[in-house]
Formats: structure tokens, C-alpha cells, sequence
């Protein structure tokens, strides 16, 4: 309406119609600096067809721009928050007396003379009478898991991704996605049932295992809730990669696989490098499924046959039965730490990887 | 030439040696440096080296062509059987117990019969009361990074590194914070200023393990919601701001009208994953059993993932409890299965919209 003479720009009508109708290079709307108060006093003069909400409510829209503006703090706040209150429960490990006649962050990493063991040995047995903490049990069981996770999800994912986005049809395409999305949205638990039902006794049966719940089959089922976390930025990466990379290099005689292997993997490469990233950091910090099917005895060794008590399931088995405050809930708020600190890591990488690509074909796209 | 597209069709190649490692050596892994310049220059640089050897063997183009086609193939097969075997053994074993007197009833006899009525209430009064106090806080970010803050802020790209870290802390460390903060600061903390100290919120309840599972859903809510704002078309905002309208006006009145299926969108998958989630609300408020459905914010509370995580690895008797097991993880597989098709049937309705307005 050119009548509204009052409109937000303070430029003439005319002038401001003009700028709404034709796309400039920033909205024409007031910027952040422009204070809310400001404009809903002028609607107080507001003419017949100024919207009800600001003239009605001059303070209720500053109020809203406020809130809007102190919610949209709520994720720093709860990154900062977690870290801290994670970290306090923690800290007493750093320098409370009473707790370190009990244990140490020296007696957590390095290997103790206890009595009966005839070597200095990494163990973990919070409850007993001597309460024992080492965490080398923990962190290889968490690493062994994990690479078993890593090796299966990784070539399914990514091998699924190329599939989909460099040979597979329309038709199926619209059929692997969406399953790949079913499986994201399946439950950890329910993975972890499936491990621990199913899952346990078939591979047991298959490879003649001694123990049933072990590190194999948890690393396994653990890859089913890691496949579409590498499958799906895999796919988004190689599907950035732009056409003119494939026509030049087909124009220049390369094969169909080449082309592939020599110029959409490696322009997509940090894509697919964040999806392994972010599904490393997934695969660290997963909980339920290992809490199942990992049989959770703290075994410091190499084989995947035996079982093992990851970090996280840990925290998940043990928390519930300490006494709050005491040396064993400060261990396990410890170990809560390091799991965040660690997938902090694999997604601040990730998110770096993913910059570097974008910044990478930027200038194709 | 070669043109992308229909090499899968092609007859399977004769068993002629592979050449991958020849063809390729002359470019000596510096095809990091080749990607990385501008479009134009990939032909440049290896212009000679290139034609010569693909000139060669037809045949071990083709081997190349359908080893790579199989390969990765054989790896959408593995991730597709993988969730038929999943869904197909939950579904066999499982449906024939579903009943409606198991979806009305609560456990008995130690939970080897009756149904899983509490762990359902449960779960929905989680998800009611975590949708709550995630909804506002989401959207409210959402549309603080699409409509005021400055793209290029360093502020707001703290905010954004914020957002996708939240997704990245894994669950069991969101109980522990639950635990730290919910529990034993803010409850307490309630506890010791209205009660005089009396334990009535400062233990694991309802209302903690909603709020940490709002934390948790957060990143979720503001992805779809951002996603949703942005695809709403610019010229009306414009429009809006011609007839006068300001800013706040133009978000309540016209953006988000425009943005509630995508906002929705968000907010069902939001409840999708905390209705799965266990780890959370391990410490934080979910109890084994309890006689009684939750009255209040602070009375603790069943939930059907943790329902079957008790049932699988803490069941007094296996065999009896097996069916029921079985129809437990059916249940809350078809209730986030029902709400993630939901929302995706609601963002295709929203794309299809918006691309109709674009035009």
C-alpha cells in the first residue's frame, strides 16, 4: 500500500515498494541494530491498517524480541552447562583427599600391584573390597568395539553411498534412502536387543565362539546404527560433486570407474571423511547396544572374541548403584568427561572437513 | 565418448587382467591438487597422460566398471538385508502377542505376563512434557539465525558450532548432565528454597528426564525449523515489510504460518528420538516398575526402551518373557516408525508446496 507512509525503512513509499520488489543484495527489513522499541512506538500514531499485534502490544513485541534472542543462547548454554556440571562432579577427583586414598588419576592409568595378582596389572573392579579402577580396560574395550563398528559401517556406508549416488536407478534409490532412514530411526535399545536375542546366538553358532556376548558381536550391531550416519553425509558429498569434474574427466577418455575412483572420491573425500568422523563419534559414545550385547566384563585384550565394558556402558550399569559424591561416581563422571571431550573432537573435525569441502568445490559450484 | 550413465547395464567383462594400478601411475597420487583447482583445469593438467592408457583396453574398463558396480552394490544389498532381518524378525515374532489387552494392561507376575499400559503413559509423558520445553527454545533459535542475526557473526557461528556439537554428545553423557544439573542443582536447589530441604525434586522424576531429553531433541528441532524458515519465499517478507510490517510482525504473521509444517516437521522427529532414547534417562528419572502411573512432575516413571532393555537383560525368566519382549520392541519400533513417516510425509507436502510457489 503506498499509504502505509510509516514503513520500517524510513525511506519515502515509493522508494521502499521499489526495494521490496526488486531482490537487493540484503532484505529490507531493520537489522539487528535496529532497536524493536523504536518502531513499535511509531505504531502508536499507526494508521487503520498497521497489523493489530504491534499497535495493541507495543511492549509484548519487544519482550518477544528479547526472549527470541536470550532462547537462541539455549545451545551454548547447554554445551557450557554440561561441561561444567560434568566437570564439578569430576573435579574432586583432581584434588579431594578422601577420594584419593581410594584412587588416583596415577593408580587409573598405570598398572597397581594388587594383593593376590602376581604382576602389576590394570584392573577395574569398583566394587570389591579393595575397589580397583583402571581405565585401560574401559578405553581398549571402547577403541576395540569401536574399529570393529568402524570397519563394518564404514565400507557398507560408503560403499552404499556410491552406489546410490553414482549407479543405482531413481526408482531405487527411492527405495535404499528411505530404508537407510528406517534404520537410523530404529532405537539403540532396540539394536541392542536384536544383538543380544538374535544376533549373539547366530554368530556364536557361526564362528564357534566361547562366549556369546563379546566384542565381535557388539561391534556388529553397533554398526547398524553407524551405517547411515557414514551413509548419509557420504552420499550428500559425493552427490556435491560438480557434473563439470565428471564431463571433463570423461571427455578426457577415463572410464566410468575411473572417473569415480580418481575424481568423485577425492573431490568428495573430506565429505565422506566427516560422515567418518561423526559416525566415529557416534560409534565412542553409543550406549544401549553395548550395554547389551558386549557382556561387559572389564578383559584388557586384543581379541575380539572376548567380552568387554566399554566406557559408556559403564557409566550406564554403574551410576545408578553409587553413592553420590564417593570415589566411584567421581571415576565415572570422569570417564563421562572424556567421552565428551572425545566426541567434541570427532565433530569439531568433522564440521572441519566438511568446511574444507564446501570451500573446496566453492568455486565449481 | 564415454557419457556417464547405463555403464551398470553393460555385459560383464571378459576375465582380462586388471589394469587399474598402470592406467592410473603417471598421475603419482596428485589428484588431491587436481580436484582442488578450479573446474576447468582437471583437463588441463592431464590432458596427454590420460588418453594414452584408456586408449589401451576396453576390456579392463569394463572389469573396472563392474567390479566397482558390484562392489558397492553388494554393499546397499548387506544394508538393506540388514534391515529386513531386523524388521522381519521383530515383526514375526513379535505381532502375534500384540494385542490390545497387552497395550491396556500393566505388568504382572514379575512382568512374565499383563501388558506394557505404564511404559507407554510413560513414554508419552515424557515426549509431551520434553516437546514442551524443546519446541519454544528451538524455534526460538531457529528463527534468531534465519531472521536477525547476522550470517557472518561471530556470534552466530558460535551458536551454530553449538547446535552441532549438542548433536554429537552421546547420550549417556546427557544423563550424566541430567544427573549433575537437573537433579542435583536445580532440584535440590528447588528442594532446599520451597521445601525446607525436603527431597520432593531433588532426585531422578519425570520432569528431569523430559528437560534432558529436551537438551538432547534440541538440535534436531532447530535444524528442521532453520531448514523450514529458509525455504519460505523471500518476496514475502519483503511484501510484508512494504505494507509496513515490522520485523516481529512479519516473523509471527507471515514466516512462520508459511513454516509451521517444517516446524512440525521438526517437533515429530524430535519426539521420534526421544521416545528411543534410553541412556538419558537412566539416572534421571525411568524406574524398572512401579505400581502406580506417574501423578506428578516429580514422581519417577516407566518408558518403553527402557522397558526392554529390563526385559532383555534383567527377566527373572527368559522363555516366558520372550513374546512379550518381542511385542514390547514392536510397539516402539511401529511408535517412532509411525512418527518418522509422519514427518516425512509432512516435509514432502512442505517441499511440494514451496515449489509450487516458487514457480
Amino acid at each position: 500500500m503506498a499509504t502505509s507512509s510509516e514503513n520500517p525503512v524510513e525511506r519515502p513509499p515509493d522508494r521502499a515498494m521499489l526495494a521490496g520488489l526488486t531482490p537487493p543484495t540484503r532484505p529490507t527489513l531493520p537489522r539487528l541494530g535496529s532497536p524493536p522499541v523504536q518502531s513499535s512506538d511509531r505504531t502508536n500514531h499507526g494508521r487503520a491498517e498497521r497489523p493489530r499485534l504491534a499497535s495493541r502490544r507495543p511492549r509484548f513485541q519487544a519482550l518477544a524480541e528479547v526472549a527470541i534472542r536470550v532462547l537462541a543462547f539455549t545451545s551454548i548454554a547447554a554445551i557450557i552447562l554440561i561441561f561444567v556440571f560434568i566437570g564439578k562432579e569430576a573435579w574432586p577427583l583432581f584434588h579431594s583427599a578422601a577420594i584419593a586414598r581410594e584412587v588416583t588419576l596415577a593408580k587409573m592409568w598405570f598398572a597397581q600391584q594388587w594383593p593376590g595378582y602376581d604382576a602389576p596389572e590394570h584392573v577395574w573392579q569398583p566394587v570389591s573390597e579393595i575397589p580397583k579402577y583402571a581405565a585401560w580396560p574401559l578405553v581398549v574395550g571402547t577403541l576395540k568395539v569401536t574399529l570393529i563398528a568402524m570397519l563394518v559401517a564404514v565400507p557398507l556406508g560408503v560403499g552404499a553411498a556410491l552406489f546410490v549416488s553414482q549407479y543405482a536407478g531413481r526408482r531405487l534409490r527411492e527405495i535404499v534412502k528411505p530404508t537407510v532412514e528406517l534404520l537410523a530411526g530404529v532405537p539403540s535399545v532396540v539394536l541392542g536387543f536384536f544383538a543380544l536375542m538374535v544376533m549373539a546366538s547366530w554368530m556364536q553358532q557361526a564362528l564357534g565362539l566361547d562366549s556369546r556376548l563379546n566384542a565381535l558381536v557388539a561391534g556388529v550391531a553397533l554398526s547398524f546404527a553407524i551405517i547411515p550416519v557414514v551413509f548419509t553425509v557420504s552420499e550428500e558429498a559425493f552427490g556435491a560433486v560438480p557434473r563439470s569434474y565428471v564431463e571433463a574427466s570423461t571427455a578426457l577418455g577415463a572410464a566410468r570407474w575411473q572417473t569415480i575412483l580418481r575424481v568423485i572420491v577425492p573431490a568428495a573425500g573430506p565429505g565422506v571423511a566427516a560422515g567418518i568422523a561423526l559416525g566415529l563419534g557416534r560409534a565412542v559414545g553409543e550406549t544401549m547396544i553395548v550395554l547389551m550385547a558386549s557382556g561387559n566384563a572389564a578383559i584388557l585384550s586384543a581379541s575380539p572374541a572376548d567380552s568387554v565394558r566399554t566406557v559408556s556402558a559403564t557409566i550406564a550399569a554403574e551410576l545408578a548403584e553409587v553413592v553420590f559424591g564417593g570415589a566411584h561416581y567421581t571415576v565415572l563422571f570422569f570417564l563421562g568427561v572424556l567421552l565428551f571431550a572425545f566426541t567434541l573432537g570427532t565433530n569439531l573435525l568433522g564440521e572441519f572437513a566438511i568446511g574444507r569441502m564446501r570451500r573446496r568445490l566453492g568455486g565449481a559450484a | 565418448m564415454k557419457r556417464p550413465g547405463n555403464r551398470v547395464g553393460s555385459p560383464p567383462a571378459s576375465p582380462a587382467a586388471d589394469h587399474r594400478g598402470r592406467v592410473w601411475e603417471p598421475s603419482q597420487g596428485s589428484h588431491d591438487s587436481r580436484v582442488g583447482s578450479p573446474p576447468a583445469s582437471p583437463a588441463a593438467d592431464h590432458r596427454g597422460r590420460v588418453w594414452e592408457p584408456s586408449q589401451g583396453s576396453h576390456h579392463s574398463h569394463r572389469l573396472g566398471d563392474v567390479a566397482l558396480a558390484l562392489g558397492s552394490g553388494l554393499a546397499v544389498a548387506l544394508v538393506l538385508l540388514i534391515v529386513v532381518v531386523i524388521l522381519g524378525d521383530v515383526t514375526y515374532n513379535g505381532a502375534s502377542h500384540l494385542t490390545l489387552g497387552f497395550l491396556t494392561q500393566a505388568p504382572r507376575d514379575g512382568m512374565t505376563a499383563g501388558g506394557i499400559f505404564p511404559a507407554i503413559f510413560g513414554t508419552v509423558a515424557l515426549v509431551v512434557l520434553m516437546t514442551l520445553a524443546v519446541l519454544p527454545a528451538g524455534v526460538a533459535t531457529a528463527i534468531y539465525l534465519s531472521e536477525y542475526a547476522n550470517p557472518g557473526s561471530r556470534l552466530t557461528r558460535l551458536v551454530r558450532v553449538a547446535v552441532n556439537n549438542l548433536a554429537g554428545v552421546p547420550s549417556i553423557v546427557f544423563g550424566l548432565f541430567g544427573l549433575g544439573f537437573f537433579v542435583q542443582f536445580v532440584g535440590a536447589g528447588i528442594d532446599r528454597a520451597l521445601y525446607g530441604g525436603q527431597r520432593i525434586f531433588g532426585q531422578p522424576a519425570l520432569v528431569w528426564a523430559a528437560l534432558t531429553m529436551a537438551v538432547l531433541t534440541l538440535p534436531v528441532v532447530i535444524v528442521a525449523t532453520e531448514e523450514a524458515l529458509a525455504a519460505v519465499p523471500r518476496e514475502l517478507r519483503l511484501a510484508s515489510a512494504a505494507l509496513g510490517a515490522s520485523r516481529l510482525q512479519t516473523i509471527v504473521r507471515v514466516v512462520l504460518p508459511q513454516a509451521l509444517p517444517g516446524i512440525l516437521t521438526g517437533a515429530i522427529l524430535a519426539i521420534s528420538r526421544g521416545a528411543g532414547e534410553v541412556a538419558p534417562i537412566l539416572f534421571t528419572g525411568v524406574a524398572y516398575f512401579l505400581p502406580k502411573l506417574p501423578g506428578s512432575l516429580h514422581d519417577q516413571f516407566m518408558q518403553l526402551g527402557y522397558h526392554v532393555y529390563v526385559l532383555s537383560t534383567q527377566s527373572p525368566d527368559v522363555d516366558a518373557t520372550r513374546p512379550i519382549l518381542y511385542a514390547t520392541v514392536l510397539v516402539l519400533l511401529l511408535l517412532t516408525f509411525a512418527l518418522n513417516a509422519t514427518a516425512v510425509v509432512v516435509r514432502s507436502h512442505m517441499r511440494r508446496r514451496f515449489a509450487g510457489a516458487a514457480s
